[in-house]
């Protein structure tokens, strides 16, 4: 198995004349924890949607486990093994806490349109396991005695955790979390430090784009800084914090 | 699916079982099974409209399709009934298809104008291609509806066929919204971006949905015009598609069961009113039929307006309202 899941390669996202990812080289190494960081508008979620197959580069490669990514469709991406958070939480809020995360186990699961419709008995069993399984991975981010309220009426905070627990219900071998703590509290994002630490534990590979710096710095293994969507600086948090180029990003020159 | 869609299966099956021996005036069973056909109708277009999140502003043209399909077929071509009814689902399938495939794989409402072209442009079909549709004069003589030597030739034996039929629909229909496909569904509805992002082939799903929809409205037609053995274009025009779209909105557009209620309460709306003009007149007031329009249009209104999620997501609150008053603090929020 090679050492680092997820290579990208002289990867260029233009719209129209403004180019918002300048040829930028990036490799993610399995089972870490890699933050990309930058000021805003950096061009951070742009890579991040082109990963996930929501925007298709300009130019450039991106090779997941060997496999290309570049030009396949959302869900083929997902399939191969890539969950994702979005920078604006998108949960189901027509749903109830559970069946978000149900939704999760899409992949995990077979029945199909007919099967749907008729509910031969291989359904039952599946539908049982989905809910099960969906209820476990509530439980891992700590949100399993909410279950039933509707998704809408959770607060941020949970509803990011709600996104993460549905994206772990795929099992994917890497996760993407866009500013998983955005818009949380000193505790929640603690807690958040947590969670993807746990998540790492699992084996899952995390890849995080964020702006809490604390968090950046206490939880990563690797830091890539973007700026004007070229790659500056790439190393340990130490490494990184030291860098005076990285320094001049962050202050203004 | 969950202990209450049981419940109501039930009760609607007995209501089913009871009502053409409560109702023992023809005309008034005629009424029902319009009634049902629409309800058919409305199942498949409320699982496209509150569960993938499109409209379709042509589904009175899927159900013209099935009933022309059905109604050549065995009157030009001497097919069986079964055979041309199963042509006439397969049609639409077709139809479904060519519509939904360019128009759902964009995001947004494409879906919505692409209907309203193809409804008038099979309207305008139907009553030009004179040759196969017969025009304005349409097909006369249309074979009853038979299973074997069983001819469904009361009002009250095609009643109990085509609210089985629905009452199946609607089994079918449940089944699939508290499934894996059904969840998918409606994760396109809440966020087609997270939908896909777990893996759910969005476009697919809302064109599977789609010719799902399109089948319950050709199954409807079929029955139409076996039936009535008679059609012309003119129940199958784009206000009839408009109709539709509102009888789904007025039961709740997030509620399957709303579909057959809105059907219901619209289908027999025009027969109330003119129960209640005969009885107007009597007091003196001039009630015309003329104001069947308004009167339809001021209930849209009301309800868009008081019951935004329709008549059976009112009826909904008030059960969660009373249930909040009795034990605080336990908003039921079971499916």
């Amino acid at each position: 198995m090679n050492e680092r899941i997820l290579e990208i390669r002289s990867l260029r996202k233009e719209f129209g004349g403004v180019v918002a990812v300048k040829d930028l080289d990036l490799s993610v190494d399995r089972g870490s924890i890699t933050a990309l960081i930058g000021p805003n508008g950096a061009g951070k979620t742009t890579v991040f949607h082109m990963i996930t197959g929501f925007l298709r580069p300009t130019r450039g490669d991106i090779t997941f486990d060997g496999a290309v990514l570049q030009g396949r469709p959302v869900y083929t991406i997902a399939e191969m093994g890539i969950a994702r958070t979005f920078q604006n939480v998108q949960i189901f809020s027509n749903m109830s806490v559970l069946e978000n995360v149900m939704v999760g186990r899409h992949l995990r699961s077979r029945s199909g349109f007919l099967g749907s419709l008729l509910v031969p008995p291989f359904f039952r069993r599946e539908e049982k396991e989905i809910r099960k399984a969906a209820a476990r991975w509530l439980e891992f981010v700590g949100l399993g005695d909410q279950a039933r309220l509707p998704a809408g009426s959770l607060p941020l905070g949970s509803q990011r955790m709600l996104e993460i627990a549905r994206a772990l219900a795929m099992e994917p071998g890497m996760i993407l979390l866009d500013e998983p703590a955005s818009g949380l509290n000193a505790r929640e994002t603690v807690a958040m430090g947590e969670l993807v630490r746990e998540i790492r534990e699992m084996g899952i590979t995390v890849v995080l784009v964020e702006h809490d710096m604390e968090l950046v710095m206490d939880i990563s293994d690797q830091v890539n800084v973007i700026n004007f969507g070229s790659l500056i600086a790439r190393g340990t948090p130490r490494e990184v914090q030291a860098n005076p180029e990285v320094i001049a990003a962050y202050l203004g020159e | 699916m969950g202990i209450r869609h049981y419940i109501g299966l039930l009760v609607l099956l007995l209501l089913i079982a009871v009502t053409p021996l409560a109702v023992r005036n023809d005309y008034y069973l005629g009424l029902l099974v319009f009634a049902g056909l629409n309800c058919l109708a409305c199942i498949g277009l409320s699982l496209l409209m509150g569960y993938a999140g499109q409209i379709s502003l042509g589904h009175a043209a899927f159900i013209g399709i099935g009933a022309y399909v059905s109604g050549y077929l065995t009157v030009r071509m001497d097919v069986g009934i079964w055979p041309a009814m199963i042509a006439g689902v397969g049609a639409c399938m077709v139809m479904a298809l060519i519509i939904g495939v360019p128009a759902l794989k964009l995001r947004g409402h494409y879906l919505a104008m692409a209907t309203l072209g193809f409804g008038e442009i099979v309207y305008i079909v139907a009553v030009a291609a004179i040759g196969i549709t017969g025009g304005p004069e349409g097909i006369n003589s249309i074979p009853k509806l038979h299973l074997f030597n069983y001819v469904f030739k009361s009002d009250t034996r095609f009643f109990y066929f085509t609210w089985g039929m629905v009452f199946l629909g609607l089994f079918f229909a449940l089944n699939l919204i508290h499934s894996r496909v059904g969840r998918g569904l409606m994760a396109v509805h809440g966020s087609e971006d997270a939908a896909g992002s777990l893996g759910v082939n969005t476009a697919r799903y809302k064109i599977q949905v789609f010719v799902l929809s399109a089948v319950y409205a050709g199954l409807a037609g079929c029955l139409y015009a076996h039936y009535v053995n008679y059609i012309d274009p003119g129940p199958f025009g784009v206000m009839h598609s408009v109709l539709l779209v509102t009888m789904v909105a007025v039961g709740g557009i997030h509620h399957i069961w709303g579909a057959v209620g809105g059907a219901v309460f619209l289908s027999l709306l025009p027969d109330m009113l003119s129960l209640l003009s005969e009885y107007l007149e009597g007091t003196g007031i001039q009630y015309r039929s003329d104001y069947d329009t308004l009167v339809y249009g001021a209930i849209l209104l009301l309800v868009m307006l008081f019951l935004p999620e329709g008549i059976a997501g009112g009826l909904n609150g008030l059960v969660k309202k009373a249930r909040q008053m009795v034990r605080p603090g336990t908003a039921g929020t079971e499916k």
